[in-house]
């Protein structure tokens, strides 16, 4: 229905750590493979051993690089799908209600089954979370893995998306953002979690974890607090032998 | 309005049945589920039970089922019907292919089995292939670890009895500083990236020091580009400061470590910088005890380091004296090395500094009582939780041996191997280079080697050498030029056996291996080799048979195929004898199982091999009566005995008292057992066996029980590696063997026991070249296999050469420009990328993107054919003549190494732009091209 | 964003059929018979044409029919809404001029507001786009309905009204692109507050995350050359004022045409632009704009 419920049960949503991610893909590839096979229509590849392979993929890892003022220039894996918005524009956008937030849990779901493939939702949708699908013609996008989470077929501890429980590098988190207490909350408050373009408005769901300050010796200027560790016992080889006698009696 | 939204069926039926079995969409052998909907792959996912992968999983891994549906996997077995590399094949039957097979192969055993030449690239049946080549009788054997990272394994075997590379891994819980040099991906794909996790997860701290800043070394908190190929200058300068400041382990040192043990140094005697060893050939040290000599390993010996001993006059000093001697020169003080390395004095102090404040100043303590080898029980295990990983990055170099073993003697001195919080060995390691089998190579008309091919040499009496002191072996490993070759230098056997030095071979028998394209050094060189004609018209290297899956470049240049199965279709055993799965915590091997069956003509190479051996008469491959002694490898691996007890798999043997895991007998149900087990078999390490192992009593008794080896053998590290003082003295004039005497000035340099660090720019013309190259490992992407795969090549479907701002900006490139890339050897043009994370004098590539026009069933216009490239043809395996004309090897002295990041260039912008140079003539498909498009989904 | 061929034909001739409605719905002109059976076949020719060359652009048309159900929220909806119910209306006003010769006023006026406000519509799925910069802005649908409106005029004969009407749309067309280039910046979007790691230095892409392209590259990021753009903008800006002075010179209906056929150049050139230079916040991500 492409009217925004005006309150969700939970905010389910994932919580990304830059940090940490490797840029595997590892998150990519698992979450095509799930979802090729269940939500939907599978998920299609043209030209798939041609020139121009090209193919629908619910999430994408970007990279970047980041020149600072000082000190080196940084690279940042950025893996990218619906960030699951409160304020989600594609779906009201959508003409046929086949775009939809769902009361119970926040999840943004397309219904196949009413879509026409006008890619207006993927149009509106300021972070390129929905890709049309070149086969099916109906817009495909992140699931947040509604048929995993809730599934009383998988075990306990796999009830959570494919692109989660597949990251070698923790690196991503999945939980109710809506509930403060959850641990995802707490990481995302612990961590100075962030959305993705606040101008737009849009209320992401999902949360970025900033990378941690690196190369923090070139932020500080003086690297001298570490220098007494390094003090010379001695100022050349047969010093040495000298302080070794003396150390060794310590023992 | 009311709020009706669609029902979602949120517990769909994910498959009809799970199974359990071992991933190979590369060597990291993780545990996976393969869901299965009406008996084909559904879904893969991994195996939350399993130790490797814990429930993660790799890109590669999760697009397993593109793989297992490639339309490039071969379909039968084949024979060459066009000239070599045209790809024309024609189809044949198992019968005629192993007939044809025969014919080759029996005459060359009957006559000089050194004929034919058997080598397998990433094989993970090592010990099961490398008996059928003993078999057969030829010293030719090898697998991929000599142009991998021999110099990773045998620097670490060498020096503390383990490597990094498969067989150590930081100890994940409790580090707080870790280290990482020259480590894009590494065979442990999986584990490293969960140790990363869970050590950022708890605020710990990475470095990474590669000229590259991605992946590992972009989460890294701190980046340290050095210039490629002086890290062993960079360690050297840091363990400088850390001896200078006293910041070292005295205690760990004196005890389980030759430090203490004294060295001969009888000026100019055969023994000079020999151990001084009694009767039983123990090396001695003093007795703090008692001021006396005494065996190293005596019952309450305390070692001294600082001992001294007179003897004839001369007096004998500790190898830490000799160590306090060469470090404490100011050759390698920060200033000295700051320029030549990239990394500013005062880094270099302010990282040692750091080392030295979380090994000492934040030590560890585990309560954990233990006992070691000389009895002295220990209350607690002490820990130094800096720890350090490296992979090709410092090996792929040929001063790789000497800096692997720079970083080793580092970690050492802080006293952080196999100590919590820093570097731990997997069982069947720590085990000394004595305890492996040295290298083989007698050969004996119509019967077997005389034992292993493969081994460690410990002085000039253990190379492979002819009677007339030529090289025994097709690829020269164990000869003067690289007397350490422990993994053989399968780099080398085209070219050798092209030019019939050091003599010719009939037949060139190889699996997996790509050795026509990204595998190979000198691709073009390669492709001519393979191709050449002698004045009769008959190829130069007569015949090859190749096993590989899929319509790899390699097929097109081979004469007869044995078609492999994919590795959801086959057997396979992931075996303590070779390279098993185990981690610090738990010893642990794996099977592979036929979780589909093959829809072609295609057979398990193993088993084909078991087929041949048998027709081969080769021992151990038939029955006293001559017949066939295992059906399949499935047969194989169940029944076969190595030594009592143990078999190619420790699970589930029978025993006195029922099913055991470690030794015991021949169990008829193993196989099921470990299906039923999720595809794998783990034990955990006693904790009070946990760390220490060389040298803890609890480790060695329960590594016997095990049966990882038939005898308790604990040892001390090998800061100081004796047998390479003896190839030295060998080169000094000492002994019956001696090398040639072009070679003696360089190993009585490159061979020094002692950790030292040389330059490899003048003999790659730096001054001519100065940019090095270097690739990096995909993560998505497995050498050339993943390019087949739909998935994965649309992540990586061609490669740019990364440029670093400083070239970028002089040479005026703008996006989308090409390049012309020059280095001593040849000429490619390619597109260009800019990069800032990145040393100021480095270009780079991903590894084995570029494929060749008609191979892997893609369409020959894929972009891996038009934008893809390979640096390969760049590198040759020999060095630009020096002065005296002779052209070395492209190795390192020691191990033979293959020297791929030494390569240099030169670059510049290239008017001809749109194809990746050089472009090769298309090959025939033999398994025509894939589909259109694919729309992927069972149970629709 | 991607000058689909089908969505350019789709708002161009949509809104010239509509446009020439608002007329006819206004009674100028008020012709009867078949002659009322022309004009207003001309008005559905447009109208339903474009309609139909906009479903072109869907993937899967055979739900299309549910696209009318979300007027609450969606433009697109709404706009499908009006279109039909602007057929219908224009449908009963036309069939009683053709059959019954019978002007019905007050249903010309409900038909030409719907008319307009269907034109509104369609510009609005556009101008409602936050994500694109260029196209959320008043201007986009005051520039629709000025084609409409001077297009439709043009159409209509109404050339008293045409000669103030078309000069008015190339102008706010040349305002349009005079001043457009700067709105990308001004919404605020920048590659840094894509990734929020502008507080730790400048960003740029470094890798893609496919080398192979996807649909979102090829739907949102199109890049028009600078003097490209230029070129065709001074060339569409001409074909708009074109008419303007034909429509000066003595009437014949060949300059008629031709009149209206610079007119549809004009509009389609500028509508191509529309889309080839609408720029799409997701291409930040991708460091293309
Ligand atoms: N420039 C450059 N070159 C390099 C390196 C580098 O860093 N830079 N790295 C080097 C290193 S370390 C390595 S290990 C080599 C790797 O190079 P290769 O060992 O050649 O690796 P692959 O390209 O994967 O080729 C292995 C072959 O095995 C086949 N294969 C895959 N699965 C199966 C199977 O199940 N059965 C059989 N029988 N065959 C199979 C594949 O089709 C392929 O033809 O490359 C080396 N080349
Ligand atoms: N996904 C994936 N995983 C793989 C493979 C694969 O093809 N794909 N291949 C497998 C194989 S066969 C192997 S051997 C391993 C290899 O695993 P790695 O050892 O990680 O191999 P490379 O990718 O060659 O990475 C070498 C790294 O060393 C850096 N380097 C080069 N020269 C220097 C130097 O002088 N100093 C320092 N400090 N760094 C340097 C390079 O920048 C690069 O980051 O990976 C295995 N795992
Ligand atoms: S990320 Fe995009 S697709 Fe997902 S809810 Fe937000 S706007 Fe919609
Ligand atoms: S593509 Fe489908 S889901 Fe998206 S707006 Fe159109 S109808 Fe709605
Ligand atoms: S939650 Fe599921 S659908 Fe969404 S990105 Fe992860 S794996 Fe894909
Ligand atoms: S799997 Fe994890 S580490 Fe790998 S790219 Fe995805 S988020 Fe990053
Ligand atoms: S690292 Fe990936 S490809 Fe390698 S075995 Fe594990 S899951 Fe498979
Ligand atoms: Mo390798």
């Amino acid at each position: 229905m492409t009217t925004l419920p005006t309150h969700t049960e939970k905010k389910l949503g994932l919580v990304i750590d830059l940090d940490t991610c490797v840029g595997c893909h590892a998150c990519v590839v698992s979450c095509k493979g799930w979802n090729t096979e269940n939500y939907g229509a599978p998920l299609s590849d043209q030209d798939a051993y041609g020139a121009n392979p090209s193919g629908t993929f619910l999430n994408r890892v970007h990279s970047y690089e980041v020149q600072p003022e000082a000190g080196p220039a940084q690279l940042i894996h950025f893996p990218k799908s619906c960030l699951h918005c409160d304020d989600a524009p594609c779906v009201t956008v959508c003409p046929t209600g086949a775009s939809y937030k769902r009361v119970e849990d926040g999840i943004v779901l397309v219904n196949e089954a009413d879509c026409i493939g006008c890619g207006l939702c993927a149009w509106a949708c300021p972070y390129g979370a929905r890709e049309l699908d070149q086969q099916e013609g109906v817009m495909k996008k992140c699931t947040l893995c509604v048929d995993r989470i809730y599934n009383e077929n998988l075990p306990e501890e796999d009830r959570q998306p494919a692109c989660v429980r597949t990251c070698p590098a923790g690196a991503r988190h999945f939980g109710d953002l809506g509930d403060e207490n959850s641990d995802v909350s707490k990481l995302v408050a612990e961590r100075g979690g962030v959305d993705l373009m606040p101008e737009q408005g849009t209320k992401p769901v999902n949360k970025y974890l900033p990378p941690r300050l690196k190369d923090d010796y070139t932020n500080t200027g003086d690297i001298d607090i570490l220098a007494p560790l390094l003090e010379p016992v001695a100022p050349d080889a047969k010093g040495i032998l000298g302080w070794l006698d003396k150390a060794l009696e310590k023992l | 309005m009311g709020f009706n939204q669609p029902v979602v069926d949120t517990s769909p039926k994910v498959s009809d049945e799970v199974r359990k079995t071992t991933c190979y969409m590369c060597a990291c052998r993780c545990g996976i589920n393969v869901h299965m909907k009406e008996g084909k792959v559904a879904y893969i996912e991994g195996n939350k039970d399993h130790p490797v992968n814990q429930g993660v999983l790799c890109a590669k891994g999760s697009a397993g089922i593109m793989q297992v549906n490639a339309p490039s996997r071969l379909r039968a077995p084949m024979k060459r019907v066009g000239e070599r590399g045209s790809g024309e094949f024609e189809e044949i039957t198992w019968e005629e292919a192993y007939d044809i097979a025969v014919s080759k192969l029996k005459p060359i055993r009957d006559e000089d089995p050194s004929k034919l030449a058997f080598f397998t690239g990433r094989d993970q049946s090592q010990s099961f292939t490398s008996l059928w080549a003993q078999g057969f009788g030829t010293p030719n054997y090898a697998a991929h670890g000599g142009f991998c990272s021999v110099n990773m394994a045998a620097a670490g075997i060498y020096t503390m009895g383990g490597a990094f590379w498969e067989f150590g891994q930081p100890d994940w819980d409790h580090t707080k500083m870790l280290m990482i040099f020259g480590v894009a991906e590494d065979h442990d794909s999986n584990p490293i990236k969960m140790g990363l996790g869970k050590i950022k997860a708890r605020g710990a701290k990475v470095v990474g020091v590669n000229p590259i800043r991605s992946g590992y070394n972009a989460v890294a908190d701190e980046w340290v580009g050095i210039t490629p190929g002086t890290d062993g200058l960079f360690i050297l300068s840091m363990l400088h400061c850390l001896i200078k400041a006293g910041k070292i382990d005295l205690d760990y040192l004196s005890q389980f470590t030759n430090a203490p043990v004294l060295l001969d140094e009888t000026d100019g005697s055969a023994e000079e910088g020999l151990f001084l060893k009694d009767k039983d050939g123990k090396a001695l040290v003093i007795d703090r005890n008692t001021g006396k000599l005494a065996p190293f390993d005596g019952k309450g010996v305390y070692p001294d380091l600082a001992g001294t001993h007179r003897k004839a006059g001369v007096t004998h000093r500790t190898v830490f004296h000799h160590m306090i001697e060469r470090y404490m020169s100011e050759e390698y003080a920060p200033e000295a090395v700051a320029e030549r390395c990239g990394i500013s004095a005062k880094r270099i102090r302010k990282l040692a500094a750091e080392l030295a404040d979380v090994a000492f100043n934040q030590a560890i303590e585990l309560d954990r009582p233990w006992t070691d080898f000389r009895g002295k029980k220990h209350d607690k295990m002490v820990g130094r939780p800096v720890s350090f990983h490296s992979m090709r990055g410092i090996s792929a170099h040929a001063n790789g041996f000497q800096t692997c073993r720079a970083l080793h003697v580092l970690q050492i001195m802080l006293g952080s191997v196999e100590t919590p919080g820093g570097m731990r060995f997997k069982p069947p390691y720590p085990k000394p280079a004595t305890a492996h089998p040295k290298p083989h190579c007698k050969v004996t008309p119509g019967a077997a080697l005389d034992g292993p091919h493969l081994g460690f040499t410990h002085g000039p009496d253990d190379l492979c050498l002819r009677e007339d002191g030529t090289a025994a072996r097709i690829d020269k490993a164990f000869t003067w030029e690289n007397p350490m070759s422990s993994h053989g230098m399968m780099h080398m056997v085209i070219s050798n056996a092209h030019a019939g030095d050091p003599y010719k071979i009939d037949t060139l028998f190889m699996y997996m291996a790509n050795m026509s394209w990204n595998s190979s050094m000198n691709t073009s060189g390669v492709i001519e080799m393979l191709t050449d004609k002698d004045e009769d018209g008959n190829y130069v290297i007569p015949n090859i048979i190749y096993s590989d899956a899929y319509s790899s470049e390699m097929v097109a240049y081979s004469d007869l195929i044995l078609p492999d199965t994919t590795y959801l279709e086959r057997h396979d055993c992931i075996s303590l004898l070779d390279r098993p799965i185990c981690e610090a915590d738990a010893v642990a091997d794996a099977i592979r199982w036929p979780v589909v069956e093959p829809d072609r003509d295609v057979k398990g190479f193993q088993s084909a091999l078991c087929d041949l051996g048998a027709r081969l008469g080769l021992p151990g491959f038939v029955n006293e009566d001559g017949s066939q002694k295992y059906e399949d490898y499935a047969d194989y691996i169940t029944n076969h005995i190595r030594r009592p007890g143990v078999g190619p798999l420790a699970g589930w043997r029978v025993g006195e008292d029922g099913l055991q895991g470690g030794r015991g007998d021949v169990n008829e149900a193993q196989l099921d057992a470990y299906i039923e087990n999720g595809g794998f078999w783990m034990e955990h390490v006693p904790e009070d066996a946990a760390y220490y192992k060389p040298f803890n009593m609890g480790y060695q008794d329960w590594a016997v029980k095990m049966g990882f080896f038939d005898a308790v053998q604990p040892y001390i590290f090998q800061l100081y590696v004796e047998p390479m003082r003896k190839f030295q003295l060998a080169a000094e004039g000492h002994g019956e063997r001696q090398p040639p005497e072009h070679l003696r000035e360089r190993i009585k340099h490159t061979l020094d026991p002692l950790p030292i660090w040389y330059s490899n720019e003048p003999e790659n013309l730096a001054d001519q070249y100065p940019v090095t190259a270097l690739t990096q490992r995909p993560m998505a992407m497995y050498h050339s296999w993943g390019s087949q795969n739909a998935w994965l090549r649309q992540i990586h479907g061609h490669n740019p050469l990364y440029v670093p701002t400083k070239i970028w900006e002089e040479n005026s490139f703008e996006e989308g420009d090409w390049a012309k890339v020059v280095s001593p050897h040849g000429e490619i043009v390619v597109p260009v990328a800019h990069m800032a994370a990145l040393n100021d004098n480095t270009v780079w590539t991903w590894n084995a993107i570029g494929k060749r026009k008609g191979a892997w069933a893609l369409e020959e216009n894929a972009p891996e054919t038009t934008k893809g490239f390979l640096l390969n043809h760049l590198i040759h395996e020999l060095l630009p003549a020096n002065g005296d004309g002779m052209r070395w090897a492209n190795s390192d002295p020691i191990t033979g190494q293959a020297a791929w990041f030494d390569l240099k260039v030169r670059i510049e912008k290239s008017d001809v732009a749109g194809q990746t140079l050089p472009d090769f003539a298309p090959q025939k498909s033999p398994v025509g091209k894939g589909p259109k498009d694919l729309a992927w989904k069972l149970g629709k | 964003m991607h000058p689909a061929p089908s969505i350019i034909l789709f708002t161009v001739l949509s809104g010239l059929g509509f446009g020439l409605m608002i007329f006819l719905g206004l009674g100028m002109p008020s012709p009867t018979g078949l002659s009322a059976f022309i004009w207003f076949a001309i008005a559905y020719i447009l109208a339903v044409g474009g309609i139909i060359s906009s479903t072109f652009h869907l993937g899967n048309p055979k739900n299309i029919l549910k696209s009318f159900s979300q007027w609450r929220t969606s433009w697109l909806s709404r706009e499908g809404c009006l279109a039909v119910a602007t057929l219908l209306v224009m449908g009963v006003y036309g069939a009683a001029l053709v059959f019954l010769n019978m002007r019905i006023p007050l249903l010309g006026y409900v038909g030409s507001a719907l008319a307009l406000a269907t034109v509104y519509g369609t510009s609005m799925i556009y101008a409602q786009l936050k994500t694109v910069p260029r196209w959320n802005h008043p201007t986009t649908s005051v520039m629709f309905i000025a084609y409409a409106v001077s297009g439709g005029a043009l159409l209509a004969g109404q050339v008293s009204l045409a000669v103030w009407f078309l000069p008015a749309a190339a102008l706010l067309q040349l305002f349009i692109f005079l001043t457009a280039d700067g709105r990308f910046g001004a919404a605020g979007s920048t590659i840094a507050s894509a990734t929020q790691l502008g507080n730790i230095g400048s960003v740029r892409q470094f890798e893609p995350p496919h080398t192979g392209s996807n649909y979102l590259m090829k739907e949102m990021i199109h890049v028009v050359g600078r003097k490209h753009a230029l070129k065709l903008q001074i060339i569409s800006v001409v074909l708009l004022f074109t008419p303007v002075l034909l429509l000066l010179l003595p009437f014949s209906h060949a300059l008629a045409l031709v009149a209206v056929l610079a007119h549809v150049a004009g509009v389609i050139v500028a509508r191509w632009l529309f889309f080839a230079q609408a720029e799409h916040v997701v291409g930040l991500y991708y460091d293309k704009r």
